[in-house]
């Protein structure tokens, strides 16, 4: 899993994918701390937080597009799966490298949390908490995304692929509201990912979205392990 | 030691591999020939765990490739057709990965510049993948599969995009290789496997067409009397006296190679040799003999003889006594 996890970080660098996530996401965030924190003069971060959600949405499928289509299509995967490691292994190396350069991208409301210190009181505690929130969300989408890349070898059907995924998982409130039938709608809400991470902008912090976040994390992975143990058994 | 028992793949409906059986011994160097297609690298996907068998079983050094497929893979250093290499990385980052994948116990800076030097890549060792030619991306792989020293070695095809230095060089570092290693390696090209293989497992069609010593194996093959033969002189005359050799059973006149020189192609019955026959007839008649060969046979003509020929009739019809036989030889 270490050497996996090691090369799948210098590969990010090299083809000049981090170099893209991590501008687009300080450009992004950038603007939105401006639009909402800075023009309005306070210190309350939430609003950057809660628009967070949307780009990290679209920035995902980036970070996740040629986890595994990329090894799939150049022939790589074959050493992988040849050598003495666990699929687990294979799977959870390249989920926590992604994981990694998500968090230096998102680190960076850390700084914008220092700008605004200058300036005056910053409640660490919520800018804390939200940051627990958007790397839980980031971490579930990311799982996500690399399942959807070990489905195709193709980068761009991975990243459209992903992207839809990740819609439908932010979808699911809007058809949780059409649903007349009480029973179906309430467990489409709590299956929510947006309304779980509107309540952390909020300054709500619920340990069961915690939960909820890291299971399904943990579910996609596990699919992800899943569809190479297929291969391996059919 | 790798024992394969009724080992079968289908691809949705197309049978590619076809309840194959045999064993390879320890130190033994197996080859696979087989026209593209054939079901090789299926079958050696099969046996480093890459793809799955649909029935049968596979052991290597007494473990079950998928009861225990980490203890199994470990036991293997496998090129494929295609050499598995991250091509934005240098030679020396990418071998350094593949140590720290296969968990390699043995001293690192050491052991990795041995296998450098071993596949003739040390001059390239800080050089981009992707920058390299055909042929050091192929030693680059056969580096890959070479690192933690694994005792079975299994080689898709390994001489591809070779040049022919290159493939004298790769063919003695394997028999070396072969030493003190349990080796399979595959091959559409008949003499290679010949320089190399002390046994030779030929696949057509998914299934094993013939299992048997190199030794056995290339004598059989060369009992065909087929010559080429480039004879200056009238073509009618020439064709007319030598159909008049005893033991010949037919003879072609080929294109004019040269002016007033045709080639001939002619085979012999069975156990005859012909080759004093057209000699003499060619210095009775004052012609010139420019060239004498025999006739390299194309893996065509090779399936065509074992799979019809007698001598493999018995041993198709039961596989498992083929597998016996090969082993003891």
């Amino acid at each position: 899993m270490g050497a996996i996890f090691r090369r799948e970080i210098s590969s990010f660098f090299t083809s000049s994918i981090a170099y893209v996530f991590l501008a687009v996401f300080y450009a992004l965030s950038g603007y939105f701390f401006y639009g909402t924190t800075i023009y309005n003069g306070i210190t309350d971060m939430s609003g950057m937080f809660s628009n967070m959600f949307m780009v990290i949405v679209i920035l995902i499928p980036i970070l996740t597009m040629k986890s595994f289509s990329e090894e799939k299509k150049q022939k790589t995967e074959q050493g992988l799966l040849t050598a003495p490691v666990s699929l687990g292994g294979i799977v959870l190396g390249k989920y926590f490298a992604t994981v990694v350069m998500y968090i230096m991208g998102i680190s960076i409301v850390f700084v914008y949390g220092l700008i605004l210190s200058c300036f005056g009181e910053v409640q660490w505690n919520s800018v804390f908490a939200n940051y627990i929130a958007l790397l839980l969300l980031g971490s579930a989408f990311i799982a996500a995304g690399i399942l959807v890349s070990s489905l195709t070898e193709n980068q761009v059907v991975s990243a459209v692929g992903s992207f839809i995924v990740i819609m439908l998982l932010y979808l699911i409130d809007a058809a949780a509201s059409f649903i007349n039938i009480d029973f179906i709608s309430n467990i489409l809400r709590s299956l929510s990912f947006y309304t779980r991470y509107y309540e952390f902008t909020c300054g709500l912090f619920n340990l069961s979205s915690v939960i909820f976040y890291i299971s399904a994390a943990v579910i996609f992975n596990f699919l992800t392990i899943r569809i190479f143990e297929k291969r391996r058994w059919s | 030691m790798i024992e394969v028992k009724n080992l079968t793949k289908y691809y949705g409906d197309k049978l590619a591999v076809n309840d194959i059986s045999f064993t390879v011994n320890d130190g033994e160097i197996l080859g696979f020939l087989g026209s593209n297609g054939a079901g090789k690298s299926t079958t050696m996907n099969m046996i480093t765990g890459y793809i799955s068998s649909t029935s049968g079983s596979i052991l290597v050094n007494g473990i079950d490739v998928l009861d225990e497929p980490i203890k199994a893979k470990a036991q293997i250093g496998y090129l494929p057709e295609l050499p598995p290499l991250y091509m934005d990385m240098t030679v020396k980052s990418y071998l350094n990965f593949m140590y720290d994948l296969k968990k390699c116990k043995l001293p690192r800076k050491t052991h990795l510049s041995s296998i450098c030097d071993l596949c003739k890549i040390t001059d390239v060792k800080n050089r981009v993948i992707k920058h390299l030619s055909k042929g050091y991306k192929q030693r680059v792989g056969l580096a890959q599969a070479l690192i933690g020293n694994p005792p079975v070695l299994i080689l898709d095809e390994p001489t591809v995009g070779l040049d022919p230095n290159q493939i004298i060089e790769i063919k003695n570092l394997i028999k070396n290789l072969g030493r003190n290693h349990t080796v399979i390696l595959s091959s559409h090209i008949l003499s290679e496997i010949q320089a190399v293989c002390d046994r030779i497992i030929i696949i057509d069609k998914g299934r094993v067409a013939a299992d048997d010593t190199t030794f056995n194996l290339s004598k059989k093959i060369s009992d065909d009397h087929r010559l080429v033969v480039r004879i200056e002189g009238s073509k009618d005359e020439v064709m007319y006296e030598l159909r008049k050799i005893d033991g010949i059973k037919y003879v072609r006149a080929e294109i004019e190679r040269e002016p007033g020189v045709f080639e001939y192609e002619m085979e012999a019955m069975d156990g005859t040799d012909l080759r004093r026959e057209v000699n003499a007839v060619t210095q009775k008649n004052g012609w010139a003999i420019l060239l004498m060969q025999s006739k390299e046979l194309t893996l065509e003509d090779i399936f065509f003889k074992i799979t019809m020929g007698e001598v493999f009739s018995e041993k198709l019809s039961k596989p498992s006594e083929k597998k016996n036989n090969g082993g003891n030889e």
